[in-house]
């Protein structure tokens, strides 16, 4: 069988939401509240971890024994015990707020997503639309610290980062509209979904651009031969997104240390700078849930059929999310960052502009096709389907 | 607002004399439009430790250890070129033996500097991984420093009239063991440096510095070779045992075909003199003669006839970054009436300002590493008054330089 959350299913197939049938507003808001502060305390810790162990795998790539896993929470405890320097002509409230609101932003964007085979605490109230947004402001509360900093390595350096953000938008935004596209198409094909689902009923899907949704019919199983290829297209551009994304070598010409030494954060320091760290760290964690929640959906106990005692569920799905989002983070982070050379910013957009949005539309193109075989009546080669029914399951 | 001010589109952007690019104190002005360079404007005197001064009352044999920490790098082509001066200056004969081993010397720190520039060159452009890469195989040559030398930095294998530690026969496997390493791992360096995608993006057309420019600025050492200027001392004159040996002038058209004068050219100058100088190496050790290493053995005989002696030396010797010149004039006192050093990177300063111009910000820190700056080695001058820093203009130079001419000759 296909892997999908029975449960996230009904809550959109059958129609009726599951909020409404929550009549208790007290209870509700407690578990949001707890949520939250749940979701934080995970980003935080776990976002500090992989920091660590990008750091030392990386150290192990270069020949070097690298700083222990547990270094960035010493550097956080370091950081927010120094002195918070705020330089003369800087403008200080904006100097002060930028990061913090950098770090709200990043941490909201955990409420959205589904961790660890759950579904996202806010569901319903947000898509994968708004969390593009969210991704935004962090950049953006950068770029605002920097220009505040007065520093002239500061205004190259968020120069830089808004030019950089230019670049690596579009491409991200054709991987989203994909989906929500393939999904949306689905609703065409009764068979498929039904297939799948185990629905009795045809059904209309609420909202595609939803990572519930996403999250809860696997790209992977609607697609034929064409669809895989395009997947795998757009899978790739996404990795290479991501370390521009997270201000990463080659992408890292907004704090390209021996350039402008650290760009935007030069004047930066202090608590400040620790806000600006843990950004960077819950970051990391966010952009690699997205690419598993849009990829990688499968959850281990129901791989493995388990179904209680619930514990183990719980467990054995934690586990397996936070493997595959160390995986991720590996593949996108590390790996890059040590295998190239910092690019110049002209280098970047033109790489964005036109090699990976070009890599982006072949495979929104490939899925299209894939789909229109599947679903529409042209479908001229006989016997088009998804690979899933190849395989029997 | 003024109309200028609105219409001013440029901004300034200080780069030094503290900066992540900078391995030591330079103070670069730069004038930027976007990420544009528009001018430069280069400011020294910020390592002037008087070295020169410190030797006024120092003898020739104690010159020799306070000229080895002139620079932590080149801590073997500074005495070399100061005992080339003195032995100008006093007559004095050299072993022939030693003319090998000052080679061997010589060659095996290129090597050193040349694969230290090279990590410095990937830090520059952000690929750390190169950096630990290369310097792995420098650590190699570090040690054979170490076995040859006793030393790993300052070196203390130089003195006047010879060398002070001789290669036995004992210690030539460990020797061509090591040789064999740096063989082996110059076609790695040289395929991560000549074929990766993102290094060639970085340094191919950046920092082109022309063949008429590199004349026109008196440009030494890999800095002009690399733009196809034939100008290696090595070759030019026959200083050491270089005269004996089959050495000829390395440009990049060797490898390439072509000469550009950029960034890139310059990684593959430096690379193939690493290879030139494993084969001086090889061939130093085939050809060494036997015998005594060093002339007069008994320092205090040496100092005794340079004491003695009158009259004026030019060391000069083909350094890792250029040709570095010593001038010596002895009067039969204990300490020399002058000493007056030279450094490459003092010619390799000026050609800074045609590599950077219309260059973007990116580019800095690998086009102002890529003539390997050693500022410690060029600072001479630092002009303070009352706490105050002034600036000499070219005339200002002149009438001083002039007056400094006529002290030392009358």
């Amino acid at each position: 069988m296909v892997c999908f959350n029975n449960g996230t299913i009904s809550s959109y197939y059958g129609g009726d939401l599951k909020m409404l049938e929550i009549t208790d507003l007290s209870f509700f808001i407690l578990k949001i509240i707890i949520g939250t502060i749940g979701l934080i305390a995970f980003g935080i810790v776990f976002g500090l971890i992989y920091k660590g162990v990008d750091r030392k795998l990386s150290a192990h790539m270069q020949g070097r024994i690298g700083p222990p896993v547990r270094q960035p929470f010493r550097d956080i405890v370091k950081l927010f015990t120094k002195e918070n320097i705020v330089p003369d002509n800087a403008i200080p409230w904006v100097y002060n707020l930028a990061p913090l609101i950098g770090l709200i932003a990043t941490m909201t964007i955990l409420l959205y997503l589904p961790i660890g085979g759950f579904n996202p605490l806010l569901s319903n109230q947000g898509d994968l639309i708004l969390i593009l947004y969210l991704l935004l402001i962090p950049s953006l509360a950068m770029v605002i610290g920097g220009f505040a900093s007065g520093s002239p390595y500061a205004t190259v350096g968020a120069q830089r980062e808004m030019a950089t953000m230019i670049g690596y938008e579009f491409p991200l935004a054709i991987v989203i509209v994909t989906f929500a596209w393939a999904l949306g198409n689905q609703s065409l094909a009764p068979t498929v979904i039904q297939g799948i689902s185990g629905a009795a009923e045809p059904v209309v899907l609420q909202n595609t651009f939803s990572l519930a949704v996403i999250s809860g019919i696997p790209i992977w199983g609607t697609v034929g031969i064409i669809g895989l290829i395009g997947i795998i297209v757009l899978l790739l551009a996404l990795l290479i997104v991501t370390p521009a994304e997270l201000s990463k070598i080659p992408f890292d010409t907004p704090e390209a240390e021996t350039e402008i030494a650290g760009g935007l954060l030069t004047e930066y320091s202090g608590r400040n700078l620790g806000i600006f760290y843990l950004t960077d760290a819950v970051k990391t964690v966010v952009m690699a849930s997205i690419i598993v929640a849009l990829f990688f959906p499968w959850n281990l106990a129901e791989l493995l059929s388990i179904e209680d005692p619930i514990w183990l569920v719980y467990v054995l799905n934690i586990i397996f999310f936070l493997i595959k989002v160390l995986i991720v983070i590996i593949f996108s982070v590390t790996l890059i960052r040590v295998a190239i050379a910092r690019l110049k910013i002209d280098q970047i957009v033109y790489t964005y502009w036109l090699w990976i949005t070009l890599l982006a539309l072949v495979g929104l193109i490939c899925i299209m096709w894939d789909q229109q075989m599947i679903v529409s009546q042209w479908n001229f080669l006989d016997g088009y389907q998804p690979i899933v029914s190849y395989l029997g399951l | 607002m003024s109309p200028e001010a609105t219409t001013k589109t440029t901004y300034h952007v200080p780069i030094g004399p503290i900066h992540p690019a900078l391995k030591e104190p330079v103070f670069f002005e730069f004038e930027i439009s976007g990420e544009r360079i528009i001018d430069i404007d280069v400011k020294l005197g910020h390592v002037h430790r008087a070295v020169e001064w410190a030797s006024r009352k120092r003898n020739p044999i104690q010159i020799l250890y306070l000229a080895e920490r002139i620079c932590g790098i080149c801590s073997y082509c500074h005495p070399a070129a100061f005992t080339l001066a003195i032995e100008a200056a006093a007559d004095i004969e050299v072993a022939e033996r030693a003319e090998y081993l000052r080679v061997i010397q010589g060659e095996l720190e290129r090597i050193t500097s040349h694969i230290l520039w090279a990590g410095v060159a990937a830090h520059e452009i952000g690929f750390d991984t190169v950096l630990f890469l290369t310097w792995e195989i420098r650590e190699r040559a570090m040690d054979l420093t170490e076995y040859l030398c006793g030393n790993r930095v300052t070196k203390g294998i130089m003195t006047i009239g010879g060398i002070r530690r001789d290669i036995t026969k004992d210690m030539l496997p460990r020797i061509q063991k090591d040789l064999k390493y740096f063989k082996d791992n110059f076609g790695k360096l040289a395929h991560i440096f000549l074929d990766d995608k993102t290094i060639k993006m970085r340094s191919q057309g950046a920092g082109i510095l022309t063949k008429e420019n590199a004349l026109k600025l008196c440009a030494v050492g890999p800095t002009t070779r690399a733009s196809g200027i034939k100008k290696d001392l090595r070759a030019d004159t026959s200083y050491f045992a270089y005269g004996d040996l089959d050495i000829d002038y390395i440009t990049p058209e060797a490898l390439t075909g072509e000469v550009n004068g950029d960034v890139y050219d310059r990684i593959i100058q430096r690379l193939l003199e690493v290879k030139q100088s494993i084969e001086l190496i090889e061939q130093c050790v085939d050809k060494m003669p036997a015998g005594d290493i060093v002339s007069e053995p008994k320092i205090a005989k040496v100092l005794a006839q340079l004491k003695k002696a009158n009259g004026e030396g030019v060391g000069r010797h083909e350094a890792p970054r250029g040709e570095v010149i010593h001038y010596v004039k002895l009067t039969g006192e204990d300490a020399p009436f002058t000493w007056k050093v030279r450094a490459p990177t003092y010619n390799n300063i000026l050609p800074w300002i045609p590599m950077l111009k219309g260059e973007q910000i990116a580019d800095i820190p690998i086009v102002a590493a890529s003539t390997d700056p050693c500022m410690s080695c060029t600072n001479r001058v630092a002009i303070v008054n009352n706490g105050q820093r002034s600036l000499l203009n070219k005339e200002q130079l002149h009438r001083l330089s002039v007056e400094k001419t006529r002290r030392l000759m009358h």
